[in-house]
């Protein structure tokens, strides 16, 4: 179980095998893209050497048919087809369910045996041998392909070799074949026009090449040239622990200049690079293809150490490390509740200190805990492919703000809600390719799915261009539930928020949203449970679409700390707008009517002393916290405003589940705990707990 | 060798008082116990969850039994203590407190010592109880502390929460 050569390469392949899907299913989308050709082949390849290596003899063998035939596909055998890709496809699953070592193994090796021969079924005439030749090739490729080297090339060529017919801009272009390639061309002897023979050539040419292929190779390109050729080829160091050699080391490296010389020029200290060419001891394009160099080297050692600097965490690790930084925070605002009635300045300074280190400590824990969404993103891309093709419909997804940042449990939670939401988009919010003709739509539906930063939230929006939610007939379903009035007045956005209500899925009378809504409400509170709210729009005929909004993080939030007759609360500061005083003469004005005037506008708000049942001494100044839940204002009253507070959320647990209005607890500088309010949910209860009363 | 034997019968309990009763609690589902400490009420919850407490870092829910077992309630005391206690709920391990007038002492009951629950007279849900031990003149209630929070229980506590939210 525990094989650690094993483990790494599960860890590794997981990446690859989403690499291989994304590749795929891109080239769906653009069939001879070589790029992605090349890539899928490179992916195949990686998986077959390492699972070879960790001992996944089967994975190695599946692997290597799968990347035959993208050998005849890379080389312009083959065809790239729909049904090729479906294949290959369902061979990655297979790979996958190999590597994780789902499922009967002699089911898999079944599977396996029937992907192959309906992969073999492809080859334009090929046989067997033909195939296992290639294999041993293969293995010496692969070993080479993974070191990358950088080559510095010169060459002169003979001054007649146009009379023999040498082109020498096709030796370049075959270099740059090769790889990554720069080309500096020295002019330096071109004389004037006067003694100018065009049949000629009094050009050199230095070039950077970054290759995996080998000296030998490089030397090939020159082999018919090699009797009238001077070439030198030397092979350049960018080892991270050693500074790319500076412009003079280079020329003189190179042989353009003299050390002595160079030591001289060294001395006086000005722009190298200017000074040699000035004292002409060396030709500006020398310079030009030194710096060149110099500049190619840097980047392979950046790039070089961007590699090396990431590293592999658990996430448990991680949570941990939240958990410890959830502590620290609780322990350091016990810290400063206790400094801030002294008077010894030395304390209070370290007491800050502590604070502001905890706080930069804070940020950055939570930091490494965001991903971009993009990964969930592309999961889905496979999702849609897989629909569209179930379903009969032809659908694209488009993505937005992929690289939008999301704590990860918010990213692994919000993946069943997705595929729930792109599911229902599919199959209930797109028409069939002939309803849209005729409805004049393009035939391909689109599915819109975007990710975008908003204060302390992330609003994912997921969006169709099919047929829409039909306002009316939600009407006449709710109130036939029973879920609304039959006299009321809704919006539409209540209207549409009614598919959220659990067993609303079953309206069958509702054809336009006939099933749309199976297990919307599990959405709904798998959203909420993440902190998030859920909004529907939708135009009848245009499309629908779903934001949801959600906190950043989970496990630390500011908070606004409130008292109420001794017992402390704490509100998420992200939806605080502003904070009022509120006396007795404005409650008398307003006739007992919980409302307030906030420059001009009427806020309703909720005495949370009544609504919690909560005795003690009514203070003369009360406080209205007005904050904006979804979409509104609303106040809620306070004894008073304790203040700002670093909120670390833990969870009241189980025997707390059906517990409305609040959303978790927190523990307060002085080792008590406060209950942390959902503002959305307590302004749901008192609404509806007015009906009630005036009903 | 007989001790031995007799061993893997006994059992260590936990006993406290709550008003002139004595109750038991295994003392293997006994996590520590603390001085009374504030406990932060949660709204809209039955009267008998009296609120929650910082274990440590956890939130921890704390019950009054006195309620639970809808006995007369009195002023806590100084001996007044909360038992933290691990329970199984569905399946699930729970930490939760539990109010109690004083603890009094750990104690070795043999299983001849124990002697089921009589049907009536305890005042109490049968349910809850394990058996009766004896000590000197003094009865033991040994509490089942997992039914006490079974998911029958629990559920009734959820009514009961709903019934506060929609009254």
């Amino acid at each position: 179980m525990s094989d650690p050569v094993r483990d790494a390469f599960r860890e590794e392949s997981a990446e690859l095998l989403l690499d291989l899907e994304n590749g795929l299913l891109e080239l769906a989308e653009s069939q001879d893209d070589d790029e992605i050709i090349g890539r899928i082949f490179r992916i195949l390849h990686t998986i077959k050497g390492s699972g070879g290596m960790a001992g996944f003899e089967d994975v190695s063998a599946f692997a290597h048919e799968i990347e035959a035939i993208f050998e005849e596909v890379r080389n312009g055998h083959l065809e790239v087809s729909r049904e090729l890709l479906n294949q290959t496809l369902a061979a990655r699953d297979l790979l996958k369910a190999m590597i994780d070592d789902e499922g009967e193994s002699s089911l898999r090796q079944e599977e396996a045996r029937q992907l192959t021969e309906a992969l073999r079924t492809f080859f334009p005439q090929t046989n067997e041998t033909a195939i296992s030749a290639e294999v041993s090739d293969d293995v010496v490729e692969s070993r080479e392909e993974t070191t990358e080297r950088l080559y510095r090339i010169r060459f002169r060529l003979a001054p007649d070799i146009f009379c023999k017919g040498v082109n020498p801009l096709y030796l370049i272009r075959e270099l740059k074949q090769l790889g990554r390639c720069r080309v500096i061309a020295q002019v330096d002897e071109i004389p004037t026009l006067q003694e100018f023979d065009a049949e000629q050539c009094y050009v050199c040419w230095d070039l950077i090449l970054l290759t995996s292929a080998g000296l030998n190779a490089i030397r090939d390109v020159f082999i018919f040239v090699e009797d009238d050729c001077e070439l030198q080829i030397d092979e350049l160091s960018f080892d991270d622990d050693e500074d790319p050699n500076r412009l003079g080391e280079i020329l003189v490296e190179r042989g353009d200049l003299s050390s002595d010389d160079l030591q001289a020029v060294l001395s006086e200290r000005h722009k190298i690079g200017e000074l040699l060419v000035e004292k002409n001891l060396v030709s500006s394009s020398s310079v030009d293809s030194a710096l060149v160099e110099q500049e190619e080297v840097r980047l392979q050692q950046k790039r070089n150490s961007a590699g090396t600097s990431s590293i592999r965490v658990r996430s448990e690790k991680l949570d941990l490390l939240v958990d410890l930084i959830g502590e620290l925070v609780t322990v350091q605002a016990r810290l400063s509740q206790n400094v801030a009635g002294q008077t010894e300045s030395e304390l209070c300074n370290i007491s800050e200190e502590v604070e502001r280190l905890t706080w930069a400590l804070r940020d950055q824990v939570l930091n490494i805990r965001m991903l971009p969404i993009g990964t969930t993103f592309s999961k889905f891309k496979r999702l849609v492919h897989d629909l569209s093709q179930e379903l009969g419909k032809s659908v694209q997804l488009v993505t937005d703000g992929a690289e939008t940042e999301l704590d990860k449990t918010v990213i692994d939670r919000l993946h069943d809600p997705l595929v729930h939401l792109i599911r229902n988009c599919i199959d209930h919010g797109l028409e069939s390719p002939q309803q849209r003709q005729t409805a004049g739509k393009p035939s391909m539906g689109t599915v819109h799915l975007s990710a975008i930063h908003a204060g302390a939230y992330v609003i994912i929006k997921v969006e169709d261009d099919g047929i829409g939610l039909d306002a009316e007939a939600l009407r006449e379903k709710g109130i036939a539930m029973g879920l609304i009035p039959a006299n009321s007045e809704l919006g539409d956005k209540e209207l549409f928020s009614l598919i959220l209500q659990p067993g609303f899925s079953t309206a069958k009378s509702v054809t336009s949203v006939s099933g749309r809504g199976v297990g919307m409400d599990v959405v709904r509170q798998e959203v909420e449970s993440l902190r998030g709210t859920i909004e529907i729009e939708s135009r009848e005929g245009a499309g629908t679409c779903f934001s949801i909004k959600l906190p950043l993080t989970l496990a630390i939030i500011d908070g606004l700390l409130v008292n109420i007759g001794g017992d402390n609360f704490v509100m998420p500061l992200s939806a605080v707008e502003e904070c009022i005083e509120l006396d007795h003469r404005t409650v008398e004005k307003a006739h007992g009517r919980n409302l307030v005037h906030v420059r001009g506008e009427i806020v309703p708000y909720v005495r949370l002393r009544d609504f919690f049942e909560i005795h003690g001494p009514l203070p003369e100044l009360e406080q209205v916290v007005i904050v904006e839940v979804e979409g509104e204002r609303v106040g809620f009253a306070v004894d008073y405003v304790v203040g700002e507070h670093q909120t670390v959320i833990k969870a009241l647990g189980k025997l707390y589940r059906h517990l409305q209005g609040i959303s978790g607890a927190t523990i307060l500088g002085d080792g008590t705990v406060a209950l942390i309010l959902d503002l959305a949910g307590l302004s749901k209860l008192a609404e509806r707990e007015e009906k009630e009363l005036s009903a | 060798m007989n001790t031995a034997e007799n061993q893997s019968e006994r059992q260590q309990y936990l006993t406290f008082r709550l008003g002139e009763e004595i109750f038991a609690v295994d003392v293997t589902q006994v996590r520590e116990i603390l001085d009374l400490i504030p406990i932060t009420r949660v709204p809209q919850m039955p009267e008998f969850m009296l609120g929650v407490i910082n274990l440590r870092g956890s939130v921890v829910p704390v019950i009054n039994l006195r309620r639970k077992f809808r006995m007369e309630q009195v002023e806590n005391t100084r001996e007044s203590c909360i038992i933290v206690l691990e329970i199984q709920l569905e399946g699930e391990q729970l930490v939760i407190g539990a109010l109690a007038d004083s603890v009094q002492e750990v104690l070795e009951l043999g299983e001849e010592q124990i002697e089921p629950a009589p049907r009536i007279g305890t005042r109490l849900n049968t349910e809850f109880i394990r058996g009766m031990g004896k000590k000197e003149d003094d009865f033991l209630i040994i509490l089942d502390i997992d039914r006490v929070f079974s998911s029958d229980e629990l559920a009734r506590v959820q009514d009961v929460g709903e019934l506060a939210e929609e009254g």
